[in-house]
């Protein structure tokens, strides 16, 4: 199998076909968090740090529970004392037996890490009320020096927390073969080396994070909606972290508006809604404000990376060594630790490399967690190594794209299951199609020709064109493959999928949506594969007491795991259904043949049963084959046997206004291969918005701090989220390389386009720049940080 | 404080604290929530309603500020069961995924519309620039109200 030129459709996965969960959505239906309220409800108001790193010496509660309509204020000692917890909050990936991990308690003792580090919590019985209460703690601090950088977490003497010794978590290494690095290195006619800034991003999902905690007095459970990615680990860490019984609680992830992997985690605000619920016997709520979300909600990226590359005569790679220093932020939150690592397997990139090393080293800081975001690791790794193809490339004297072609893997050409340096097998890659269809579709000639025009006139706007071959792991994950990595989980789905008896099926999905369209998705596989109407299915997800197991979504892994666990329980339906119906037919299983739906033996048309009809029948249990249980439903765990791998080629067009440094997004071009495609709408809408999160990255966003670690842009007025008017349409297009890691040959595509897209834009601005001998840009590439750096390069010049 | 308006078309009034902003008001008074609330510096758009037929962000003035105002929300753009064609559009056109932004997003786009029946794909884009979308990168709702501009919806 290869690419091909046009999607493969079956009847209905293939096509693209307009989301069931849209009308809900359109008319103000959908029920988020904040939306859902119960009688009694206590608003829970947070007392935040406002220094990065201090002693706690006293905290002053008393005006605040005077107010009229507060219910109760509790500091950190007091909550501490009330035994509401049977343990820290959870890191489920010690990435090294030594990995430093500081107890982290959903509120601050005795001294805080970090800007907005809870220190009281305060209950009210109105919104507004909770917010006043919370304004009127005062807490006195004895200031400790604040650690407010890696480089300062690394190279200074003081520590993010008093009671460590070094501010240094772990230090994780994968070198397959030293030797063979340092030989490739020692012959090499080309080496590049390289550092880059991967700041820290704030995610920024529409709906700021909230949680309502329920409970039931008489009965003991509690249920918790949260506005989260991940009901199902939330439930197990919930219940691992305050000892109440896992089989009491039920975790319902509503409408959830956007996660981008923000929402992934388990944070002290739902154990504090969970625990005082179940403490008071009241409900308890909480909904993070916008300019709060910069503190109470983790934040991405946050990397100092250091990129070598050794290359022949021909810019042919001969290895690739690279270092991290990552910002864990001031304690290790769900997968922190691990997230760095997730892109180490990927700085070799699409590309036939014959030597790789990798180390990494983790380090506290008193700035705000970091954890997953849209990527998590691998838009790092995609960004360093094509940077440094544009350096080699131009080291070589070739152009980016000749550079790309001389050297990825199976020399451009289709592979499967094919080991790299970095120990991975991908499953199935075809790269150089990518690049000639983005080529193509870009008119890169033409871009070219223009941008020699505008030089050559000497124009104030200059053109840049910019490029990335890109390669994601994803479909997280099997889970031998996890346990090598010293993750705390597993990484299969799991999916029922059962008839009713009027005919109709329900499926119960284990990944939960919270934009990607998971019930139009599996409607359309179960559709296919049962040989009924999408609009016969209903999805259920996201309730742990409908959908008791499953692992959640990040990672892309919804349908490259999720989705093919139902696919599979629906041949297992169909397996049980031809045995019924040839057991009514009086026929043999063998002889019957499945096709629209309907079991027909073979030869004898007329002889068929429709399996609407066999799920009847196997409702009735009227005449069932002996010792068959009635019913007609089954279920799948699926546990991929690998990762798949998602890749493409995107092409940035950037114009550059020398005289003021804007940069201004042209025209954005992207070929992306994702295997098969179950809905190539959902499809593009996920390419289209990884695509801007990434741009964004590379020109507007980053959390900046200040010396003592405030965050300077914590709300959306600072912080350049960009609107409509900031990017362009852009052109996609797409090839389809099945995948080997499962029976419907899909790849992931939610980070997809994160992950392709900074590296084309700082590529173009580069290339734009070129003339100045200019040869890169931090992120983001602000209107200041081009119009310094292309000064500094004029004043060089004179 | 006493505030009556018109929501929906229905008279409302209620008592109310005089600092409740606009949008609590419609959210937690009257219970309609399909106006959401995704910031705390009036930057994002996702509380945008109509006031009076124009439109403007709930969060940004108070409920008491609105007194005798004609409110439309997301909940009473559709009529009689049948999806405004700006919504009709933002579906066909897959301009929406996790919704958080869309009520806003469809109020400010009809807004745009009946300023500028036929918007260029520039005029569109600056004209929701006080929108904010972080799941479709935009392509798809601009898509979608040229369309539905296309359709002459308005």
């Amino acid at each position: 199998m290869t690419a091909t030129e046009s999607a493969p459709t079956t009847t209905h996965i293939g096509a693209r076909k307009l989301r069931k969960e849209d009308p809900k959505l359109l008319t103000g239906e959908g029920k988020y968090v904040d939306d859902i309220h119960v009688p009694g409800e206590l608003w829970m108001g947070m007392v935040r740090s406002t220094m990065a790193h201090a002693r706690i010496t006293g905290v002053d509660t008393s005006a605040a529970a005077e107010m009229p309509g507060v219910h109760a204020v509790y500091t950190g000692p007091e909550l501490q004392g009330m035994g509401l917890w049977a343990a820290p909050l959870p890191c489920a990936w010690p990435v090294t037996e030594d990995m430093v991990n500081p107890p982290h308690y959903p509120t601050a003792v005795d001294e805080v890490h970090h800007v907005g580090e809870i220190v009281a919590v305060v209950l009210a019985d109105s919104r507004y009320g909770a917010a006043d209460a919370a304004e009127q703690v005062v807490v006195d601090y004895e200031p400790l020096p604040a650690v407010a950088s890696i480089a300062a977490a690394r190279d200074g003497d003081d520590m993010a927390h008093s009671d460590l010794e070094s501010n240094k978590a772990y230090s994780w290494p994968l070198v397959p073969d030293p030797e063979a690095l340092d030989a490739a290195f020692a012959s090499a006619t080309h080496t590049i080396k390289a550092e880059f800034v991967q700041q820290r991003l704030i995610p920024a999902a529409m709906e700021p994070r909230g949680v309502l905690a329920v409970p039931s007095p008489a009965g003991g459970d509690i249920t918790l909606y949260s506005a989260t990615q991940v009901p199902h680990i939330l439930k197990v860490m919930v219940a691992a972290t305050t000892g109440l019984p896992e089989s009491k609680l039920r975790v319902i992830a509503p409408a959830v508006g956007g996660g981008f992997g923000a929402k992934l985690n388990i944070n002290p605000d739902e154990i504090l809604a969970a625990t005082l619920a179940h403490k008071l016997g009241r409900a308890v709520r909480w909904t993070e404000t916008r300019s709060e979300a910069a503190f109470s909600t983790h934040q991405g990226r946050g990397q100092l990376q250091t990129i070598e590359v050794a290359a022949d005569a021909d810019g042919k790679l001969k290895g690739v060594r690279v270092h991290l220093d990552a910002d864990m932020g001031a304690y290790m939150m769900l997968i922190t630790p691990g997230v760095p690592l997730l892109g180490s397997f990927l700085y070799t990139g699409v590309y036939d490399v014959p030597a790789f090393g990798f180390s990494c080293d983790g380090y506290f800081t008193n700035l705000t967690p970091t954890d997953a975001y849209r990527g998590a690791g691998r838009p790092e790794a995609s960004y360093a190594i094509e940077r440094a193809m544009d350096l080699l490339a131009a080291e070589v004297g070739v152009g980016p794209d000749e550079i790309r072609r001389r050297n990825y893997l199976a020399g451009g050409g289709h592979f499967e299951n094919l080991e790299t340096a970095s120990t991975l097998v991908f499953d199935s890659g075809h790269y150089a199609p990518t690049l000639d269809a983005a080529l193509e579709l870009s008119g890169y000639g033409d871009l070219r020709a223009e941008q020699q025009r505008r030089r050559d006139a000497g124009e104030s706007k200059q053109l840049g064109i910019g490029m990335c071959t890109y390669v994601e792991i994803c479909g997280l994950a099997p889970s031998r493959a996890l346990a090598g990595l010293n993750f705390g989980s597993g990484g299969w789905e799991h999916a029922v999928v059962r008839f009713l008896p009027t005919g109709k099926v329900e499926v119960v999905s284990g990944s939960t949506p919270h934009g990607q369209g998971h019930e139009t998705a599996w409607s359309q596989i179960v559709a296919d594969k049962l040989g009924i109407d999408p609009d016969d299915v209903t999805v259920l997800h996201s309730d742990t007491a409908i959908s008791p197991l499953g692992l959640d979504t990040y990672g892309s892994r919804s349908l490259a795991v999720g989705g093919v666990a139902i696919a599979m329980a629906c041949d297992k339906v169909i397996d049980k259904a031809k045995l019924i119906a040839a057991h009514q037919l009086e026929a043999n299983p063998d002889d019957l043949e499945f096709a629209d739906g309907s079991f027909t033996v073979k030869g004898s048309p007329d002889m068929t049963m429709p399996i609407q009809g066999v799920a009847f029948g196997a409702f009735t249990a009227h005449n069932l084959p002996d010792g068959m249980e009635p019913n007609l439903q089954e279920q799948v765990s699926f546990d991929p046997p690998n990762f798949a791998f998602p890749f493409g080629t995107h092409i940035c067009v950037v114009e550059i206004d020398e005289d003021t440094g804007e940069v201004k997004l042209l025209d954005y071009t992207a070929v992306d291969d994702c295997g098969n495609q179950v809905n190539p709408l959902i499809v593009e809408g996920q390419v289209h918005g990884g695509i801007v999160q990434g741009v964004a990255q590379a020109l507007w966003e980053g959390a900046s701090y200040d010396e003592d670690g405030n965050c300077r842009n914590p709300s959306l007025l600072d912080y350049l989220v960009p609107s409509a008017a900031e990017v362009p349409s852009m052109k996609l297009g797409a090839t389809y390389t099945p995948s080997t890691s499962n029976p419907l040959g899909v790849k992931g595509v939610g980070e997809a386009g994160t992950i392709g897209s900074a590296a084309a834009v700082i590529n173009a601005i580069c290339d734009a720049l070129s003339p100045y001998g200019i040869k890169d840009i931090e992120m983001p590439a602000t209107p200041a940080r081009v119009w310094k750096t292309i000064q500094e390069a004029k004043g060089g010049q004179s | 404080m006493q505030v009556e308006m018109t929501v929906n078309g229905q008279p409302m009034a209620a008592d109310v604290e005089p600092r409740t902003l606009l949008v609590h008001y419609l959210r937690d008074h009257l219970g309609l929530t399909g106006t959401n609330v995704g910031c705390d510096t009036s930057s994002c758009g996702a509380c945008t309603i109509h006031i009076d037929g124009e439109s403007a962000k709930a969060c940004t003035m108070l409920a008491v500020q609105a007194r005798g105002a004609d409110v439309t929300t997301i909940e009473g753009l559709a009529t009689n069961g049948e999806l405004h064609p700006m919504q009709t559009a933002f579906m066909e056109c897959h301009g929406l995924q996790c919704g958080y932004c869309t009520p806003g997003m469809v109020m400010a786009a009809t807004s745009l519309l009946a300023e500028n029946p036929n918007p260029s794909e520039h005029e569109v884009r600056e004209g929701l620039e006080g929108n904010l979308c972080r799941c479709t990168g935009y392509h798809n709702i601009v898509k979608a109200v040229l369309a539905a501009a296309e359709g002459g919806s308005q």
